[in-house]
């Protein structure tokens, strides 16, 4: 059939991303062959970078530090223009002047997770043993590896213990991670529609996106650095699967219907004529411009492997044992990739560790995302939460408007 | 335990100020200063905001999505929960007080509720309608109805309500379930106390509310 357009190749040459990749426009905390990263594959790796964006002033007490965890595809630019794409910073709801989570009040931290394709060290970096792009000779990292990680950086940056760490997905999986591994160097706690293990029809969503990455001829066994493609395709089918889960029936009804895109009838062929065939397409082509392919696969199998519980004799509740962090729980009705049911289950596990918890379920049809949209009932509560823990963390004086 | 040793009590001091609601003065004025408090059915948020002026770690569990939020958006640890299947996930000893606010006619299954928030906490404070009121005995005998008044005005078809009793049937709920009362306190209609020296049968038919501090009992 003629005229039928596939997913459009990428508008970003290779090149441009993957040199965020090596030499990330962002700050960089390198850690020496002194300094490895245990892996919790047995591996240890060395050297690493992390690469990480800042806001705002650490205070004379070292006790206003925020730290943001990134989504599966997110970074660390929460709140800046982005180096690749030219599009806003990816939290700029929650996290800027005048938002919740203010750089006038808090240094704020967002680092690129390991693993990652952003800056810090994942497998697209260059493996120094070969000098050559690392692909699936890079070892399987997990969320704890990516929270230890960042713990070196917190370190490095001599900040002993965080006013918050804030999350959403699976930047809320490191959260939880944090305080389950850290309880004592997180003062307060904010985990947006999370979980503390993998479901698996997750597991099986994931799967399915990596599989047709690879199933993509350009992906070349994990190779295609050495050359010079990238599986745009498979990954453009990945990430269109995936953005289903991300929304919901009621929010593409509500945005999208059955109307038709840029035509009046049926081409009766199989171009998109629907615009929800369009703009998954876009959501497609334009994720690929910006993210790589083994690491999407590395990074999904980190999610894979989380489990909170198994970690803690299969007691959730040991994970959070005499915790004094505070805690705000937050999850959303019509999101069925981590459905409030996840978020009660943590919140029992904390009510029976007698941690201090609060948990609010916010209505919304948008799905998953809407952690990501601007939601005010969420900013309510993120800013309250945020208040009331500084108030006993002792940052007096920071009402925001 | 009868019913006479245990109602006429002290704890009859206290008066409404503009901001809070007499019934949750009375019931945070029964607890100690740095206490550890879990407020179950806690509403909006008022006696949990009223404790923390008092320095007292509150928590709350409320069962509509807008109550939590509101608490929530108050910077108050309030969880969505259920009195009556979510108390189980605490463990033994957890507080020092929970408290049971205009709740307990409300759970499905009382006696439960109540074995429950004194496994959770060393102390229960439970303050609920008392059916026995006048007026509510007046409206069944004279109108024939089933009694509404201005603090429970819903209809018999549309009440949350399920489980009334009379501040004589708690007591004797109590005393079945080997509950100690150490303080016990019966408002009016205006949210008063009514006044100690007067007989029990009294309180039990002028008290709009009761308001009582237990603990467990010794073994029985």
């Amino acid at each position: 059939m003629d005229g039928v357009k596939s997913i459009p190749s990428p508008a970003i040459s290779a090149d441009e991303r993957s040199h965020e990749v090596d030499h990330p426009s962002s700050q960089v905390a390198h850690f020496g062959t002194e300094q490895p990263l245990r892996l919790d594959c047995g591996v240890d790796l060395t050297p690493f970078q992390i690469a990480y964006q800042t806001y705002g002033e650490l205070n004379a007490d070292r006790s206003n530090a925020v730290l943001i965890c990134h989504a599966l595809t997110g970074d660390q630019h929460v709140a800046n223009v982005h180096p690749v794409t030219g599009k806003p910073g990816w939290w700029e709801t929650l996290v800027g002047p005048g938002r919740p989570i203010d750089p006038k009040h808090y240094f704020i931290i967002c680092s690129n997770v390991i693993g990652g394709c952003m800056g810090s060290t994942g497998p697209a970096s260059i493996n120094p043993a070969t000098g050559k792009v690392w692909g699936l000779d890079f070892p399987v990292i997990t969320i704890p590896d990516m929270v230890r990680a960042q713990a070196m950086l917190i370190d490095r940056l001599g900040i002993d213990t965080l006013f918050a760490v804030v999350g959403g997905s699976m930047g809320g999986m490191q959260v939880l991670q944090w305080t389950a591994a850290y309880p004592t160097r997180v003062f307060s706690a904010l985990a947006i529609a999370c979980a503390t293990r993998h479901s698996a029809q997750n597991i099986a969503f994931h799967e399915l996106g990596r599989q047709a990455v690879m199933a993509d001829p350009d992906w070349h066994g994990g190779g295609y650095a050495d050359q010079g493609i990238h599986p745009h395709r498979g990954l453009a089918v990945a990430r269109m699967a995936a953005h289903i889960t991300y929304l919901s029936d009621a929010a593409l009804h509500r945005k999208f219907g059955r109307r038709m895109q840029d035509r009046e009838l049926p081409t009766f062929s199989f171009d998109a004529d629907f615009q929800v065939e369009s703009y998954l397409r876009y959501q497609g082509s334009s994720f690929v411009e910006r993210f790589d392919a083994n690491s999407y696969l590395y990074l999904t199998r980190a999610m894979d492997y989380f489990d909170i519980a198994a970690d803690h004799d299969g007691v959730l509740a040991k994970a959070f044992a005499d915790i004094k962090t505070r805690f705000c729980v937050v999850s959303f009705t019509s999101d069925w990739l981590f459905p409030t049911s996840e978020s009660r289950a943590l919140v029992h596990a904390l009510n029976a560790s007698s941690a201090r918890v609060s948990f609010a379920e916010i209505e919304t049809d948008r799905g998953h995302d809407a952690f990501l949209l601007d939601v005010p009932e969420f900013f309510d509560i993120s800013r309250a939460f945020l208040q009331s823990a500084g108030k006993a963390r002792g940052l007096t004086g920071k009402k925001d408007g | 335990m009868s019913v006479q040793e245990v109602l006429p009590l002290n704890g009859a001091t206290t008066k409404a100020s503009d901001q809070y609601r007499a019934d949750h003065v009375l019931v945070a004025d029964m607890v100690k200063p740095g206490s550890k408090v879990l407020d179950v059915g806690c509403g909006e948020g008022d006696l949990l905001q009223l404790l923390e002026t008092r320095g007292i770690d509150g928590r709350g569990i409320e069962l509509s999505r807008e109550g939590v939020n509101r608490c929530v958006a108050k910077g108050l640890a309030v969880v969505q929960g259920d009195a009556d299947t979510d108390l189980v996930n605490y463990p033994d000893d957890a507080f020092d007080y929970v408290i049971l606010s205009q709740t307990l006619q409300a759970t499905r299954q009382p006696r439960v509720v109540l074995e429950n928030l004194l496994r959770i906490g060393r102390r229960a404070i439970v303050s609920f309608p008392n059916f026995g009121f006048w007026k509510m005995r007046l409206q069944l005998l004279i109108g024939g109805h089933m009694p509404r008044t201005e603090n429970l005005p819903a209809t018999w078809y549309d009440t949350a309500n399920i489980h009334f009793c009379t501040i004589k049937d708690f007591v004797q709920l109590c005393d079945e379930i080997n509950v100690k009362m150490e303080r016990s306190v019966a408002l009016d209609l205006y949210g008063r106390p009514v006044p100690l020296n007067l007989p029990w049968w009294v309180w039990n038919m002028f008290g709009e509310q009761g308001v009582f501090l237990l603990s467990r009992g010794g073994g029985k």
